[in-house]
């Protein structure tokens, strides 16, 4: 009897350091999973509208937190010049709503014409982030900021002032420059409205939730042909991957443009969704809010997978849903939720690439005192 | 010679020279406009004065090897938190500008401290960690500007609206204090001394900190820390020196940044305030690992030219929009990205 009561203990002990371990090893998806539960006690929501909600934010969201995958995969660190995408997707959409091309024809052509663009842009992203080589992060942010400049100086004079462009319900009274808000009539719901379920205040974009699975399959797929393993070989060694004949820099370039386009798609698809085209804010927090999405579901500067995006995406949105919620019910004031949320979308990023940074640099310093 | 003339530029530094350049023909189009050269001159002066502290700030912790200083909000918010503090209190006048400094630099050196144990954690990366450190304390202080029990009426909303207002007027506190102060008025331009004197005081300062045994120990930390190991220097007790000595100048400098513009910003407009100082240092000719006073001043006067010239200049050329804001958004981040790009190396 004491010899069974022993193994059992055993058992438990080996056991113990198994939930420990996984809990720490996952320890930003629960927390926020902690979070978003007493949240919502908090707020009192009603399931369904949240569950609405986070679905319709997941399928706006998901393409563009899964464009982040591969430049990490290369060892470029989250690419938050996926902005630029965000902006090759918002020109094509501009130039689609002034021919007034309209529905799902509409939308492929968008989708079409956005890929010449990102790979442009893309491309110039890849070859100033490979002359930043261990600083990607924040050139690719400060990247972000300065392209968001000439983006505004496209929007606000050349079209019109410079390329002519007559279009009155898109154009500023003046004609010169494009209007704050654009509405995207034709394009409105133009993919998730193909199939579609709707069940009371739950609306599944279904058409658009099989599109985003496809491309997560297709980016699964690409990472296990021969220019997968390449990327990969890249993001573990530069030197050896460099030793062994894989040309490096166009390997980053490479991963960059597919970045840059699948983050063009995913734009696409949020803005089809919302209907309305922000100009000159749309694409402002695309980075921000993809990368803390991704960072959430505990993904880290050098692995993230598709199960860690979607993860992520759902808990952060949901956080998002909810905060404003709870702060209106714990103070009277939605606004307390808002700052909130945007604290925990810098928050997080600063924390966990901060312990991104001081993991390297502890395994730096056991390296040199071995 | 061309060599010796191509030497010369890539001493004198490619963006300097860009800038000069554009600074040039916005002034001589000013004129060829007939706009009001005294007051695109005293605007220059008064704008350098306003943001000279802040760009200052730069110094320390390039020196210290932290890089450039992205986290400056940590240093603007202990700043703004001073100042609202003093206004609580119902001082005006000068000594409402010297408590609310004296809380600053107090809470500066606390919240430096804190910030320099961080930087030391990430080594290699103190700039993007930096900037989301920013970031997160600027959203973090939002909350409390909200929550916070101020009841002071010069700050609260005046009827309804929970919290402080987003700008509050300085107007009766401590508005315009520096720049009145030895206001002397000329036929072409009009010179502040008493702004100009007291950040020059300051850039003297640290230029002679520098010169000190701590502030030498401090540069070879972030020129060349083998060696500073090796002449048993604390390289994370050096780079903390510098945080807070630019934590400290971010607090002091958004004091003299708010009694100039007249109202103290909250809310979400400390969060992109590091990149024009970051802009201005590079402007001046500095790289993330070597900067100086000269860089600093000659940094702030040409970008703070170029902003207060080229908007009356392209609103003539141009009424509609906004081109200078969005010129101010090219420049400003196009040279910091440009200086990234020039770090080299890499870990």
């Amino acid at each position: 009897m004491k010899n069974a009561e022993i193994k059992t203990q055993q058992k438990r002990m080996q056991f113990m350091p198994d939930i420990k371990k996984g809990l720490i090893r996952n320890i930003v998806p629960v927390v926020f999973a902690v979070l978003c539960i007493i949240g919502a006690c908090i707020a009192q929501a009603r399931p369904l509208f949240l569950l609405s909600s986070v679905t319709i934010r997941m399928a706006r969201n998901l393409l563009l937190v899964f464009s982040l995958i591969i430049p990490v995969v290369t060892g470029l660190g989250l690419n938050f010049g996926i902005v630029l995408g965000a902006m090759a997707a918002q020109i094509a959409l501009v130039a689609v709503t002034h021919w007034e091309i309209t529905g799902i024809s509409g939308f492929i052509v968008t989708a079409l014409l956005s890929v010449p663009l990102s790979i442009f842009f893309g491309w110039l992203t890849g070859r100033i982030l490979n002359r930043a080589k261990g600083n990607e992060m924040i050139t690719s942010m400060m990247l972000g900021f300065f392209a968001n400049g000439l983006y505004q100086l496209l929007f606000l004079f050349v079209l019109g002032g410079i390329i002519p462009m007559v279009n009155k319900t898109i154009m500023l009274p003046s004609g010169i420059g494009i209007k704050n808000t654009v509405a995207l009539r034709g394009l409105k719901y133009a993919l998730d409205n193909v199939i579609k379920i709707e069940y009371d205040d739950l609306i599944i974009p279904i058409f658009t939730f099989i599109v985003i699975a496809v491309m997560a399959l297709a980016i699964k797929f690409l990472l296990q042909t021969k220019l997968g393993q390449e990327l990969r070989c890249v993001g573990q060694d530069m030197n050896i991957a460099e030793a062994s004949g894989i040309d490096v820099d166009k390997m980053r370039i490479t991963a960059v443009i597919l970045s840059t386009i699948l983050a063009a798609w995913g734009q696409l698809i949020h803005l089809q969704n919302i209907g309305i085209l922000q100009t000159y804010g749309s694409h402002e927090q695309v980075g921000l809010f993809a990368v803390a999405s991704i960072l959430i579901g505990g993904a880290t500067v050098t692995k993230a997978t598709i199960g860690q995006a979607i993860l992520g995406t759902f808990l952060f949105h949901s956080l998002f849903i909810i905060s404003p919620m709870a702060g209106q019910k714990l103070v009277g004031e939605p606004q307390v939720g808002e700052y909130f949320r945007a604290f925990v979308a810098y928050g997080v990023i600063g924390l966990s690439l901060g312990l991104h940074a001081w993991q390297k640099q502890q395994a730096a310093r056991n390296k040199f005192e071995e | 010679m061309g060599q010796k003339f191509r030497q010369f530029i890539d001493n004198f530094g490619y963006t300097r020279i860009v800038i000069i350049l554009f600074l040039f023909v916005l002034l001589v189009s000013a004129f060829a406009l007939e706009l009001q050269i005294k007051s695109l001159l005293s605007g220059i002066l008064i704008r350098t004065g306003m943001n000279l502290l802040l760009t200052l700030a730069m110094v320390p912790s390039i020196q210290s090897g932290t890089g450039l200083n992205f986290g400056l909000p940590v240093g603007i918010l202990c700043g703004v938190v001073g100042a609202v503090l003093s206004i609580a209190m119902n001082l005006t006048g000068g000594q409402a500008f010297f408590a609310a400094n004296v809380i600053g630099v107090l809470l500066a050196v606390v919240a430096g401290y804190v910030y320099g144990l961080l930087l030391n954690r990430v080594k290699n990366q103190e700039m993007l960690i930096g900037t989301y450190a920013g970031f997160s304390v600027v959203s973090g202080m939002c909350m409390f500007w909200i929550l916070a029990p101020f009841r002071s009426p010069k700050m609260i909303w005046p009827y309804g609206g929970r919290g402080l207002r987003v700008t509050v007027s300085l107007e009766d506190t401590f508005g315009g204090i520096l720049n009145k102060f030895l206001f002397r008025p000329y036929k072409w331009i009009d010179i502040p001394w008493g702004l100009l004197g007291y950040v020059l005081i300051f850039c003297l300062f640290i230029w002679l900190f520098s010169r000190s045994k701590t502030g030498i120990a401090m540069q070879t930390v972030g020129s060349n820390p083998r060696f500073a190991e090796a002449a048993g220097i604390s390289i994370d007790g050096m780079r903390i020196v510098g945080t807070i000595l630019s934590t400290v100048l971010g607090a002091m400098g958004i004091l003299v940044y708010a009694q100039s513009y007249g109202f103290l910003q909250l809310y979400t407009a400390p969060l992109y305030m590091a990149f024009p100082a970051v802009a201005a240092i590079l402007i001046g000719g500095a790289t993330v690992h070597k900067a100086s006073i000269t860089h600093v001043i000659i940094g702030t006067f040409l970008f703070q030219a170029l902003l207060v010239v080229a908007l009356p200049v392209t609103n003539a050329v141009l009424p509609e929009g906004n081109l200078s804001e969005v010129v101010r958004i090219i420049i400003s981040n196009g040279i910091i990205l440009y200086a990234l790009t020039r770090i080299g190396g890499g870990d």
